[in-house]
């Protein structure tokens, strides 16, 4: 695309991408925002030069929708980056910071599941979907025991070594963190289970990913367009990719996945 | 924990078993170190099994006691032990008890033992046991409350390992045993583990409810719950009718007895039986739902065609496998995945404009507050380092005493000479040195410590009294984990 383009276009694209990173604003709701995302979707030069500016800010972008609006994600070394140690920081506890972490991205994985709980609600754009800190902890939680189960059944000792707990499996930290906690104040204490689940659901909603709907159940929230598109797009492949290079391949469908569509139990 | 027949098998199972214990050991062990009362006269393995009792006996379907709940209900146990004592005191010692079994004041809020087994290759491993006693669960409406697991009530009834149906009816065969023998009191226990048993056998259906109302998928619908639920059902029939006929003998029991203490127990033998009763009932009304939750959240997560195109299953290629990595690999695709899923941060640019009409904005009013805070009189901060650093050096090099022993009264006539403040330093030190906690230095992995000796010489000193010390420094082997002092008189110290 060698073509000129205007300062008036570049200007455009760019408030495109500005529109980007306020989560919460919706095209629907705000006339330049749809116009531009109307444009995104016509003019392919424009498209490449919102595509371009976004590259330039070190910024992907993942789609540009009606319902989604543009949705950015930071490359790698972004200043838009969201680090992980800034986010698991505020746990006061002298636990072995790997811990925090894993439990933390377990559970930014099971609102992920929870809300899209089978391959077709991920892929399918019109589909909302409900989560609640309850449920994302028992869902973890669920998954644990299964494991459990199948630990107890397979034959030898499954008991985590004691000189090793880096190679202790990562559902028994899970299980043997307390779901709750009574503190002195009455609030949900931010150790527990249920108080990372609380904090990550909040700081999804922030995001614009989820919606509050109510304070039932620990606060439950429904899924916005805007987080099935992050998901689908991005997030959901980097963490396989991952798997992979770990060599944990796993086949949908197989007895492996709890959520496989199996319409034998209907 | 497969019953595979292994010997090692067994002898894990016992350890495990034993180890659930040791936290009601550990009560009475600490008991004598409460700063805050003698607590000596308490037998708190007892109150922690009472404890457990209270917790386990609160425990329905829905909920278990709230903790101010158990407290109260411990009291009275806890006055009998020591009447003398004030009620503040006992509450304490209650609130102690259960802080003690939920383990407050570590992360996981349990307990881990650590035992040894040996593997498959034949090697010597140690694995970590994980527990708890009681935890802490939200109920819906945000309250937190108490449940037993499943180790505690084992503990509790002593029953360990033992299938939770086959050991009911035993219990039941044995308590119309005792009661055909007239023997009340044993029949009374027996009926109390009966009920331990039932609640047990509630906490195991209400896992499989819950798990179904999770993700109706979980669970096989077709046929494993139907079967469960028609056990379930048939359990509760039976129990029903040896129950009812259990109260009505007792009953008779109790109107017949002529000796009051035995009229006393059969009455509370026909209130447990009762409370056994009400217990069947309440877990047959949620077997009877249980149908209806299916149906319902079937509605909610199953009717929707196969997948159409393709997409990650989060669940299930996600999740489950990244729960089953080691901690260490886990890290990896949790962080990819979170970077990935959590968006953009917009970093804050502070704008001038903004700035300036915040600052320029008139304080705003409190109204709501209750008062104006009063004035803290501040102290000035006490200076908690005496001595400064180069005093502690020279302290230290004149402190360094690997050959031969020397006086103390020689030491601050040294130090004095130099600083008065090193000499109070030196005087200081020796008089730490006087009971030298030789473990505490091995533990921070310190080579030599210092030790001082009374040979009964006193002191002639202007600004110093007592004994006129022998100090010496002697070398700690690590290896050994005893201090290898030098061939000194400084042995009989240590």
């Amino acid at each position: 695309m060698s073509t000129g383009h205007s300062s008036a276009d570049a200007e455009a694209a760019a408030r495109l991408v500005s529109f980007g990173m306020r989560p919460k604003l919706l095209p629907g709701r705000d006339v330049v925002y749809g116009e531009l995302v109307r444009r995104y979707g016509e003019d392919s030069s424009f498209k490449q030069l919102t595509h371009a500016v976004a590259a330039g800010l070190g910024l992907m972008v993942l789609e540009v929708s009606a319902q989604a609006g543009a949705v950015l994600a930071a490359t790698d070394e972004s200043i838009f980056e969201i680090k992980m140690d800034s986010y698991a920081r505020h746990s006061k506890i002298r636990e072995r910071r790997d811990t925090e972490k894993v439990l933390h991205g377990l559970i930014h994985l099971a609102t992920a599941a929870l809300g899209y709980p089978r391959p077709d609600d991920l892929a399918n754009d019109t589909y909302i979907g409900r989560v609640s800190v309850e449920q994302v902890d028992g869902v973890v939680r669920e998954a644990c025991r299964l494991l459990d189960e199948r630990a107890a059944a397979a034959d030898g000792n499954n008991d985590p070594l004691a000189d090793a707990p880096e190679l202790e499996q990562a559902w028994r930290a899970y299980a043997r963190r307390p779901a709750a906690a009574a503190t002195k104040d009455g609030r949900l204490s931010s150790d527990t289970t249920r108080g990372m689940v609380a904090r990550a659901l909040r700081f999804l909603s922030e995001q614009g990913f989820l919606v509050q709907v109510s304070g039932e159940q620990g606060g439950t929230y429904r899924t916005t367009p805007r987080y099935q598109v992050q998901v689908r797009e991005l997030a959901a492949d980097a963490a396989f990719d991952e798997l992979l290079t770990l060599g944990v391949v796993s086949v949908p469908g197989g007895n492996g996945s709890l959520r496989a569509a199996n319409s034998d139990t209907l | 924990m497969a019953g595979t027949g292994d010997p090692d098998e067994g002898l894990a199972r016992r350890l495990k078993a034993l180890a659930c214990t040791a936290p009601l050991h550990d009560l009475d062990a600490r008991k004598s170190k409460l700063d805050w009362a003698d607590a000596t006269i308490y037998q708190m393995a007892e109150i922690g099994l009472h404890t457990i009792d209270q917790v386990t006996i609160a425990m329905d379907f829905d909920t278990g006691a709230d903790h101010q709940q158990v407290v109260n209900r411990l009291l009275p146990f806890i006055a009998a032990q020591a009447p003398g004592r004030a009620i503040t005191e006992h509450t304490r010692v209650a609130r102690w008890v259960l802080d003690n079994l939920i383990n407050v004041g570590t992360t996981d809020r349990g307990f881990r033992r650590v035992y040894g087994s040996v593997d498959a290759d034949g090697r010597y491993r140690r694995r970590a046991f994980d527990f708890k006693l009681l935890v802490e669960l939200a109920a819906p409406d945000g309250e937190v409350y108490l449940r037993a697991t499943d180790e505690a009530i084992n503990v509790l009834v002593g029953a360990l390992d033992t299938d939770v149906e086959s050991a009911q009816i035993a219990a039941e065969v044995k308590l119309e045993n005792l009661i055909s023998r007239g023997r009340l009191a044993d029949a009374k226990l027996a009926a109390e583990q009966a009920r331990y048993r039932t609640v047990q056998y509630g906490e195991t259906l209400r896992a499989k409810l819950d798990a179904t109302r999770r993700d109706v998928r979980s669970v096989d619908w077709e046929r494993e719950v139907p079967e469960l639920l028609d056990a379930a059902l048939s359990h509760i029939e039976s129990r029903f009718r040896s129950e009812t006929a259990i109260l009505k003998n007792i009953t008779a029991a109790r109107d017949e007895a002529e000796d009051p203490s035995r009229k006393r127990r059969a009455a509370e033998l026909v209130d447990i039986v009762g409370d056994c009763i009400r217990r069947h009932t309440q877990l047959q009304s949620r077997l009877q739902a249980a149908g209806a939750v299916f149906r319902a959240e079937q509605d909610r997560q199953q009717f929707s065609g196969p997948p159409q195109r393709a997409a990650i299953d989060v669940f299930g290629q996600l999740l489950t496998p990244t729960l089953e990595l080691p901690l260490a690999d886990a890290v990896a695709p949790t962080q990819a995945y979170f970077h990935a899923a959590t968006g953009i941060a917009v970093p804050t640019v502070p704008s001038l404009p903004s700035l300036v009409s915040l600052l320029l904005r008139p304080a705003p009013e409190r109204e709501q507050l209750v008062g104006e805070v009063p004035e803290p009189e501040l102290l000035p901060a006490e200076v908690t380092d005496s001595y400064s650093d180069e005093q502690w050096r020279y302290a230290d090099t004149l402190l360094d005493l690997p050959e031969v022993p020397r006086r103390l009264s020689g030491l601050i006539a040294e130090a004095r000479e130099t600083d008065a403040g090193v000499a109070r330093l030196v005087a200081l030190r020796a008089l730490y040195a006087y009971g030298p906690e030789v473990g505490a230095a091995i533990r921070q992995g310190e080579r030599r410590v210092l030790l001082a000796l009374d040979d009964g010489t006193p002191l002639e000193d202007p600004e110093f009294g007592g004994a006129d010390l022998l100090l010496m420094s002697a070398g700690v082997n690590n290896s050994d984990g005893t201090d290898g002092t030098d061939d000194t008189g400084s042995e009989e110290v240590a």
